[in-house]
């Protein structure tokens, strides 16, 4: 049978992996924003297993709004991603400092 | 071994081997299908766990819309990514180190000791008669609505806010500009020129008038 703990331990393994992600990959705008989808995939997967274990469906409305917000987020940040291509040819985060004192 | 678990381990290991690939492959438009192949394995975890309209929302949603936008976005930006990958090596140690670190802070946690199958037993699964959608919308239109309402207006906003971000007017419009058009002096397109008066070949007594000669500036 499957434990709560074995879905607990794959979504801290994802969630560990996408930290990794977010360090290694920190120039690249579109691997940041995957590695946060990767992030929210990994907290939904522990939300959806409680929902599970517990017997309570509080956790899958909750996975519901999170997968609207991220939608969301994700449009957002892609908008952003090709406004800031358009007016500085890159998108690389190193180049973000129109605003330094 | 029972062939559910089998399934939980084969996926499982797969999707964390498509989350390596996500973070470490160089081209993008491969890290965005990885990304597809994480969350089809997430679906089919998900699907396990019965939660069967979650999966389904999560291929059609993610993998349908979001993914396809990821892609758009990646195809369409002419990026340098072997630029962008410059300080991987330097930067691979460090991440590695603190993802272990992290992930052995969350194993110390979530070990069998607290979350384990004699604290929290799996419950027996549904029969074939539980309709999983039923029961989410049983409590999504009623208990859950006003954030339900909440999350619809969270979408529209996000969609006026990134149409706006990107879009540039169009080009080439040929519509009246109303400021512009209450700015215009007379001086702008007028100009009234004197000039002496031609004498005729014909000895007419009468002088011409000035003509205001009308010119666009």
């Amino acid at each position: 049978m499957i434990t709560l703990t074995d879905y607990l331990i794959v979504g801290a393994l994802l969630f560990s992996i996408s930290v990794a992600g977010i360090i290694i990959n920190r120039k690249n705008v579109i691997t940041l924003l995957m590695c946060i989808e990767l992030m929210l995939l990994a907290v939904n997967t522990n939300f959806i297993a409680f929902s599970r274990y517990l017997d309570d469906s509080a956790g899958q409305i909750f996975v519901f709004f999170i997968l609207t917000v991220a939608a969301a987020e994700a449009a957002i940040g892609l908008a952003i991603l090709v406004v800031m291509f358009r007016s500085l040819g890159s998108i690389d985060v190193a180049e973000l400092d129109e605003l330094r004192g | 071994m029972p062939v559910e678990k089998l399934i939980f381990y084969a996926f499982a290991a797969l999707m964390l081997f498509a989350a390596v690939r996500v973070i470490s492959v160089r081209n993008s438009v491969q890290a965005v299908l990885f990304l597809v192949l994480t969350f089809f394995c997430a679906a089919v975890l998900w699907m396990l766990a019965e939660a069967e309209f979650l999966a389904i929302t999560l291929v059609l949603v993610y993998v349908g819309a979001v993914m396809v936008l990821f892609l758009f976005v990646v195809m369409m930006l002419d990026v340098d990514y072997a630029a962008m990958r410059e300080g991987f090596a330097r930067l691979l140690p460090f991440g590695i180190i603190v993802s272990l670190m992290f992930f052995g802070v969350l194993f110390y946690i979530l070990r069998d000791r607290f979350f384990g199958p004699e604290n929290l037993p799996p419950p027996p699964p549904h029969g074939a008669d539980y309709s999983n959608v039923e029961a989410l919308g049983e409590v999504l239109y009623t208990e859950y609505f006003y954030p339900f309402e909440i999350a619809a207006v969270l979408l529209l906003v996000a969609m006026v806010a990134a149409i706006s971000l990107t879009f540039r007017g169009r080009q080439q419009r040929k519509g009246q500009q109303v400021s512009r058009q209450l700015q215009a002096q007379k001086s702008d397109r007028l100009k009234i020129v004197t000039m002496a008066s031609e004498s005729p070949r014909k000895a007419t007594p009468e002088p011409a008038p000035t003509d205001p000669e009308e010119g666009q500036s």
